[in-house]
């Protein structure tokens, strides 16, 4: 393999992330063009959503199961093991409860559409596509990022009240602790702030899982090897930027919100 | 992944409309590798032109080109007196929808059956249901595929997915078809299926075509031969027939036009390359 010079691979990277940035402004902005296809975004809406649930639900319970019990002994030396509702609240809304379910939603779907678009791309479907005078943007990127938005944050929503399941069923049938006060806590420590950073955050990783996946898809390159090799760059690609995006964002909220 | 961006289109100059595509001192280049170079051509309306050339020598680049599927480095390109490459990419879409294009590995949407891949451009243009049904089914029977309207495409040979290629290109009537070798890597009796349907289109419909292919005994089968409608069959022009074809031929080596004129002038061209070529 010849070695480049690192200005190429710098203007290559520049260049992929020029491409990225107008395939997602054109996503969006198809939002107000037409034709809108809507049995596509239904389609996808239901592929994404109703697809990811079972991987959703089990993640979600078990990491609230574990984060109830991997706290219990610290709370526990403190003497404060009644706030084992709140600790499971704040983390899965907050944080664990978006991101996670971003990773996994990422893991299946932005796979799923890298390889799919990828197929399309590299047996000349997508410029078929072109040739018969539809937009593949419109046609195919749009209701995937509709559809991966709207569906993250349903299922982080979903991913939130199992996470908090789990936490109970471990406080009640390991730790021994009172159900009423379980929920009541939980419920209690949430407060505007994290509701919203909770809520916001599924939209933008949804966001990335749907654009990244479209992106690495339409860039695919040489045959079967390109789509496998375009599949797994999206799913690390979308994985990555969930974890950066989360950071800035949570950075930035908690500057506005003045949150703690 | 290629972002298109373009300029304002200006209007065609005087004498483009009359002409299905032209080709004005067109070049393009990936990296260091050009790949056309200073092609100049021209397409009269009605008239089949067949793009030879050995692999790789840019025939497939310039059928890309013609509807705007990728831009040259430098000259014009015209298509039904519009100029391809001063037009954005959203206009393009209006334009292509009067170009039907048969790629070279068929490109059929292999998660739509045959009925939906035939039909697509006419259900993007909400078609009456109907309408689509009658016109789906018409195309198909042109191809001689009717009875595969409810199959998938992997269900299929690779010559009957060159053939629903065919009806999918053909069913909003277009005013050119551009064929990317449509018979490239099949047997000798499919290939002659395929090239009888394309000589129907071009003496039934009189449709403008560009026919990229490097198989030259499927151009002189089209050059030589007629569709008789009454027969329902292809058929070779007798001698002395007062049958005239509009077929050119066009003979690309290393991204330039070394050849552009008629059967005759072909099989009679003193040049060294274009004799070794069709020996």
């Amino acid at each position: 393999m010849a070695l480049r010079s690192p200005t190429e691979i710098v203007q290559e990277y520049l260049s992929a992330i020029q491409d990225y940035a107008l395939l997602s402004g054109q996503a969006v902005a198809n939002l107000f063009r037409r034709p809108r296809y809507l049995n596509d975004t239904l389609m996808q809406a239901d592929s994404i959503g109703v697809g990811s649930l079972p991987v959703v639900i089990m993640t979600g319970f078990s990491i609230g199961a574990v984060l109830a019990l991997q706290s219990s002994n610290t709370l526990q030396r403190f003497g404060s093991l009644s706030l084992t509702g709140q600790l499971v609240s704040l983390s899965m809304v907050r944080e664990l409860g978006p991101v996670l379910t971003g990773m996994m939603v990422a893991g299946r779907n932005s796979s799923g559409i890298a390889s799919e678009l990828g197929s399309m791309k590299v047996t000349e479907q997508i410029d078929a596509m072109r040739a018969l005078g539809t937009d593949p943007t419109k046609k195919l990127v749009t209701p995937r990022v509709i559809s991966g938005t709207f569906m993250l944050f349903i299922l982080t929503i979903i991913g939130d009240i199992v996470g908090l399941a789990g936490g109970w069923s471990v406080a009640r049938l390991v730790l021994n602790l009172d159900s009423a006060q379980y929920w009541q806590t939980a419920w209690q420590s949430l407060e505007f702030p994290d509701v919203f950073m909770g809520l916001t955050k599924p939209l933008l990783f949804g966001f990335v899982v749907a654009t990244i996946g479209c992106y690495y898809g339409l860039s695919a390159k040489g045959g079967t090897q390109g789509v496998g090799r375009a599949t797994t760059q999206a799913v690390v690609a979308a994985d990555v930027l969930i974890v950066i995006v989360d950071f800035f964002y949570t950075k930035l909220l908690m500057a506005l919100m003045h949150v703690h | 992944m290629s972002v298109l961006t373009t300029s304002n289109p200006s209007p065609a100059p005087e004498g483009t409309v009359h002409k299905t595509i032209i080709f004005d001192h067109v070049s393009i280049a990936f990296d260091e590798n050009v790949v056309l170079d200073d092609v100049s051509f021209e397409l009269n309306r009605g008239e089949t032109k067949m793009l030879l050339g050995v692999l790789g020598s840019g025939k497939s680049t310039i059928l890309k080109m013609v509807i705007g599927l990728m831009r040259p480095d430098r000259g014009d390109i015209y298509l039904l007196g519009h100029h391809v490459n001063s037009m954005k990419e959203e206009e393009l879409f209006d334009l292509r929808r009067q170009v039907g294009m048969v790629f070279q590995e068929s490109a059929l949407f292999d998660s739509l059956t045959v009925r939906e891949n035939v039909a697509y451009r006419l259900i993007e243009e909400g078609v009456d249901q109907q309408e689509i049904e009658r016109r789906v089914r018409e195309a198909l029977r042109f191809v001689e595929l009717e009875h595969t309207i409810s199959q998938f495409p992997a269900e299929l040979s690779g010559g009957m997915r060159r053939r629903v290629a065919i009806a999918r290109a053909i069913i909003s009537h277009p005013e050119v078809l551009l064929y990317d070798s449509p018979t490239a890597g099949l047997d000798p009796v499919t290939s002659t299926t395929i090239i009888e349907l394309l000589v129907k289109q071009r003496d039934v419909y009189h449709t403008s075509a560009l026919m990229v292919t490097h198989r030259l005994p499927d151009t002189f089968t089209m050059a030589s031969h007629y569709f008789d409608e009454t027969e329902n069959k292809m058929k070779p022009i007798p001698p002395e027939s007062p049958i005239q074809i509009p077929s050119t031929f066009l003979v690309l080596r290393e991204g330039k036009i070394i050849f552009d004129g008629s059967v005759y002038e072909l099989v009679n061209s003193p040049d060294e390359y274009i004799r070794e070529y069709i020996a």
